[in-house]
């Protein structure tokens, strides 16, 4: 975790947000010129108000300081707000790159649910650090600097006295921050967790309800929610208790200074008009720190939000991208698996696997579940990268081509696809979006998808719900094999294409599935007996072994 | 509703805490009065000083000074702390309720994913924000306001008029201007942060369908092009929405330098004028503090509207289980007797109905399996036997009386199982199969997880019953969380059990060895709706009943129905030959 206020990496990440900063940086200082300049004119016309008489020159000077003060606050907003929107848009783009570049295996392995909320909601507290946080932060610089150099003129014992306490405030906000900022963090987690467990309650009511339990969780629900507030007042008190001590060094030496220079004025060692001077200036010194220790705390959030993306979007790709990808070989090329292993953190799914697979052959993969089957098919797909030996196509390493090019080869149909909030042609033509109407029709029918679209109150054009709600099982997976209709490829991935549907539909689609594979290298991972009837050959997954079943060793079974 | 009555809704909540709240805000006003009067005081001094008065006549303020000095940190900690606890005590109170109100509606609850989720959690701390923020630090503002135009009256009432003026200006029209901005830039910016959120969640989840079939570029051109219009859209609200925090810089100091003029003419003494010019700083710079909660408060509406709406559903005490002296109670005994009578099931207005006037029954004890091509109504049966589906015509009753007059969580007592698509927790195999029997003993938990065929592979586990199965069961294979499901039916063994495709997602050989051993498992006096698509394992059943289109076709045992003509034993001819196509492998 990074402790700084500010991230260097964000500078070298977001270049376009270095002149931003820049004009940040330029404004703080005219800040600091402009709140002297108003201290100055105003301590002048009120000495001179003492006699009674109106100093219309001073009144002048104030008034065109405070406007000054007024158009550049403004450019402050305007700027800072302008580098929040520019990070926060190259950020979602450097995580959403992040997770392309990464590919499936390494989103599955990243929690998704917290991936998709920092890349939304979890940026967006970037605002709060960039409008409230970083001006503060200049300014806390400029201004207690520029009022040092003033009052060093006008009355150097006020100055002396700023000058010792105001190193207090950083000090005791780095000693009190230190603890607020730990605790901070762990709130962060709860509240992400709290939102995790939340999505996860709320999302399994029906199960819930089925067992009489959605009543009861309720309790759990107020428990962990008191959990939450018992946390943060904890948090809270320690984070307001550096809030507490750093206003009372600020308005302690308002009085430190105040008293001194009254009774300075009663033995006539000092002007009125410098007196005022170095009340006026004296909490101006102060604020703009307490400000930026304030604000600090407040956009913790978003500091832990750009901690969390930068991390994220600079963590290096599994596979090291090789220079220049081979391109890619034919799909209906010769696939050979040589010795591979695929070992996860827990399991190992597959264990020195070697097999050929010859142009046009089908082969169906049977084995109980979790056996390794998807495994296979991740390896083919490039999700899953080899921990040990290689897989090649027409002697090519599937390691070092290019992974898009390959993939064109390849038609999948995937035991759960996601189903996207879009229409429904364009969850079926995906990754082809110029697909003339005629054939995404064939494809339709193809699928046996055709009953569905009639059933739908717009066709085809239904825009379907988040992750696809609207349809059921069987009706996602026509839509699954629709798209693998639709690519054409010569090499055909499927994982239990018919585990969701009745007889009656399965054999419809075991119609459409032999359509499909004619003429193309195929693998299956099959349930049902009925897909293993036309297999060239049956092989065999169990415990991350693969065995080719040969009518033989069936017989053995 | 409306942002007013979406207030009220939160006061109404609050009014608990009332007390909390009004002290706060007290606390705040003392805070901000503190610091108003230091300045005062310390500028009184000064230019009382400066006439070199007796050192007597000033003791006081010197003293004054230094305790405003220290009174106003110590206001301002116990102000915190008093309002953060009492406006979390309720949210913890809201977030109970929003639950409570979500768990007590019947039916399937809406699909709430991702976006609609992750804005649930923010909604409820609006109600948070929306005290502490806005209505605390605004009566504590206006009522510093209103101390500071008194006191300047008591000084210069012509000064007072003027600061009046800058602090109407302050506190109503600024905050009205930044009201404005800040609801026309939450109009424009709302809808593309909704979209790209969902960007985000379909190019998360869906990162395999989208690299499987090259549309991951594609899919981040868009996403990203989201995220810079976004990017435009707020670098171009930017500019409008600072301009107000500018004209408050600016109305500070023209407030101030009036104030002056006008006690000047008016004749006011020098040392007040000092007093009155410092103070009316002060006080325009509290005032300001109105604009900010304005912000909030706009930010806030959309998300008060939404958990009041929540909240504004019938209480969950109110949903039909009201505890009436007709209400029947479910008796706790082994064995339930159920009976369809013309149940109807119509989803949409104008299709074709899911259940068309079935009868079924379903004494205690007896075993009926449902099979019939997909949509043939089999999951809407059994989602209707649990009460997650009222039927639109007909009943349903258990032991005589209807369904639907049971309190919906002594239903469960008497019916329950595996239903579609059941859920799997973000927690361990352990809290997943509790969840079934909260009592359960290890030994029971081994027999249901041995009965599921999953008792291995949770031996196999370091963690034993203590793994955790991921997010939405993603540690699992899909045959894993599958037979983790079944296991906790099988756990709660209620005495009308309900198994909805139990062995979906498993391959034969374990399908059939899981069906067999679950329906062992089942007590004897239990009764078993079996709704299977598979016709394997059903020759033990009391009855199988073949639904399509909402009917019932055909019923009877096993051994009956593979004699006559008809669906049941088409298909079963069917898998017959495919599975002797199986077995003809073997030479």
């Amino acid at each position: 975790m990074n402790r700084r206020p500010f991230d260097p990496r964000l500078l070298r990440r977001v270049p376009a947000a270095r002149r931003d900063l820049a004009v940040l940086a330029a404004l703080g200082g005219l800040t600091a010129l402009l709140v002297v300049g108003q201290a100055t004119a105003l301590a002048t016309l009120l000495a001179t108000a003492f006699d009674g008489r109106l100093d219309t020159g001073a009144l002048a000077g104030f008034v065109a300081a405070v406007g000054g003060r007024a158009l550049v606050s403004w450019a402050q907003g305007a700027v800072a707000a302008r580098a929040a929107a520019t990070v926060k848009a190259a950020l979602r783009a450097d995580l959403l790159a992040a997770v392309g570049r990464h590919g499936p295996g390494w989103v599955a392995g990243q929690r998704a649910g917290r991936l998709a909320t920092l890349t939304g909601r979890g940026l967006d507290a970037l605002d709060a650090y960039f409008t409230g946080y970083l001006p503060q932060l200049v300014l806390s610089v400029t201004v207690p600097l520029a009022v040092l150099a003033r009052l060093v003129f006008a009355d150097w014992g006020s100055a002396l006295i700023i000058a010792l306490t105001l190193p207090l405030i950083p000090i005791f906000g780095a000693l009190l921050g230190w603890q607020a900022q730990a605790a901070t963090e762990r709130q962060w987690r709860r509240l992400s967790m709290l939102g995790g467990h939340f999505l996860d309650m709320v999302a399994g009511l029906p199960t819930l309800r089925v067992f009489g339990r959605a009543r009861a969780q309720t309790d759990v629900v107020r428990r962990m929610a008191d959990g939450h507030r018992v946390a943060t007042m904890r948090t809270l008190r320690v984070a307001f208790l550096s809030a507490l001590v750093l206003e009372l060094v600020a308005t302690l030496s308002v009085a430190l200074v105040a008293v001194p220079v009254g009774i300075r004025l009663l033995g006539g060692g000092i002007t009125l008009s410098t007196a005022l001077l170095v009340l006026l200036l004296t909490p101006e010194a102060y604020l703009p720190l307490r400000a930026a220790g304030s604000r600090f705390h407040a956009s913790m959030e978003g500091l832990t939000a750009l901690d969390e993306a930068l991390t994220v979007s600079a963590a290096p790709a599994t596979v090291a991208p090789t220079a220049t990808p081979a391109v890619a070989p034919a799909g209906s090329g010769e696939i050979r698996f040589e010795n591979v292993t695929v070992a996860y953190d827990r399991t190992t799914a597959l264990r020195d696997v070697t097999l050929t697979v010859r142009p046009g052959e089908r082969i169906a993969v049977v084995g109980p579940s979790g056996a390794g089957k998807s495994t296979l098919l991740g390896l083919l797909l490039g999700f899953v990268t080899p921990t040990a030996g290689r897989v090649t196509v027409d002697g090519v390493d599937l390691a070092h081509v290019d992974l898009d090019g390959w993939r064109r080869q390849v038609a999948w149909v995937p035991q759960r696809a996601h189903l996207f909030a879009a229409s429904l042609a364009d969850n079926i033509r995906l990754g082809a979006p110029d697909t003339p109407d005629a054939a995404l029709a064939t494809a339709v029918a193809d699928a046996a998808l055709d009953d569905v679209v009639a059933a739908l109150p717009d066709g085809l054009a239904t825009i379907l719900g988040e992750r696809g709600h609207g349809l059921s099982s069987g009706q996602r997976q026509r839509v699954a094999l629709a798209r693998a209709f639709l690519r054409d490829a010569p090499l055909v991935l499927l994982d239990e294409p018919t585990a969701r549907l009745d007889t009656a539909s399965e054999a419809v689609v075991l119609a459409a599935t032999r359509r499909l594979v004619q003429g193309r290298t195929a693998l299956l991972v099959a349930h049902r007996p009925a897909l293993l009837a036309d297999a060239d050959r049956i092989l065999r997954v169990q415990d991350g072994r693969v065995t080719e079943l040969t009518p033989a060793t069936e017989a053995a079974r | 509703m409306s942002t007013a009555a979406a207030e009220r809704a939160v006061w109404r909540l609050a009014r608990p805490y009332l007390r909390r709240l009004v002290g706060a805000g007290l606390l705040a006003t003392a805070t901000e009065v503190a610091g108003l009067a230091l300045m005062a005081t310390a500028t009184w001094l000064l230019m009382s000083a400066a006439g070199r008065p007796p050192l007597d006549r000033l003791t006081v303020a010197i003293v004054a000074v230094r305790a405003l000095a220290i009174s106003r940190g110590v206001f301002r900690y116990t102000e915190r702390l008093a309002g953060h606890d009492a406006v979390l005590r309720m949210i913890t109170d809201v977030r109970a309720r929003v639950f409570a109100t979500l768990a007590a509606r019947r039916g399937p609850a809406g699909q709430r994913t991702g976006d609609a989720l992750s804005r649930l959690v923010s909604d409820v701390e609006a109600v948070q924000d929306l005290l502490l923020r806005v209505f605390v630090p605004g009566a504590a503002a206006a009522l510093v306001g209103l101390l500071a135009v008194g006191g300047a009256a008591l000084v210069s009432p012509p000064a007072a008029g003027v600061l009046a003026v800058g602090l109407l200006v302050a506190g109503v029209a600024l905050p009205t201007a930044a009201t404005v901005l800040t609801r026309r830039a939450a109009d424009e910016v709302a809808p593309l942060r909704g979209a790209l959120a969902t960007d985000a969640v379909d190019l998360v989840h869906g990162a395999a369908d989208l690299a499987a079939f090259g549309a991951t570029g594609q899919a981040l051109r868009a996403a990203t092009g989201r995220a810079d219009r976004l990017a435009r859209l707020e670098r171009r609200l930017a500019a409008a929405g600072f301009a107000v925090d500018a004209a408050g810089v600016l109305l500070a100091g023209l407030t101030a330098g009036g104030v002056v003029l006008v006690a000047l003419r008016a004749g006011v003494g020098g040392v007040l004028v000092g007093v009155l010019a410092v103070g009316a700083l002060a006080a325009v710079e509290t005032a300001l503090a109105l604009v900010g909660a304005a912000r909030q408060r706009t930010q806030l509406r959309a998300g008060l509207a939404r958990v009041a709406d929540l909240l504004a559903e019938p209480s969950p005490t109110a949903d039909g289980t009201a505890r009436t002296d007709g209400t029947p109670s479910v008796v706790e005994r082994a064995t339930h007797d159920v009976r369809f009578e013309g149940v109807v099931v119509r989803y949409r207005a104008g299709a074709a109905p899911a259940l068309a006037g079935l009868d079924l029954d379903l004494p205690g004890g007896r075993r009926v399996a449902v099979v019939g091509p997909s949509g043939a109504g089999k999951s809407t049966l059994a989602a209707v036997l649990t009460g997650a589906v009222r039927p639109d015509a007909g009943r349903v009753t258990l032991d005589g009386h209807d369904l639907s007059a049971y309190p919906a969580d002594e239903l469960p007592r008497a019916v329950g199982g595996l239903l579609a698509e059941a859920y799997v927790f973000h927690a361990s195999v352990r809290e997943n199969l509790l969840l079934g029997r909260p009592d359960a003993g290890d030994d029971e938990l081994a027999a249901a997880t041995g009965a599921a065929g999953l008792l291995d592979w949770v031996r196999d586990q370091p963690d034993g019953w203590d793994t955790m199965v991921g997010e939405e069961g993603g540690q699992l294979s899909g045959g894993q969380r599958q037979r983790l499901a079944l296991a906790r039916a099988l756990l709660a063994a209620p005495p009308v059990l309900v198994l909805d495709e139990p062995t979906e997602g498993l391959d034969p050989a374990a399908a059939d060895a899981v069906l067999a051993s679950a329906l062992a498992a089942t007590p004897a006096g239990h009764s078993v709706l079996l709704v299977s698509h598979r016709l394997s394992g059903l020759d033990g059943l009391d009855e199988i009943v073949v639904l399509d289109a909402g009917r019932v076709i055909q019923r009877g045992r096993h051994a009956e129905l593979v004699t006559v003509p008809g669906w049941y034993r088409d298909q079963w001819l069917v898998q017959e030959a495919a599975e002797r196509g199986y077995l003809a492998l073997a030479p």
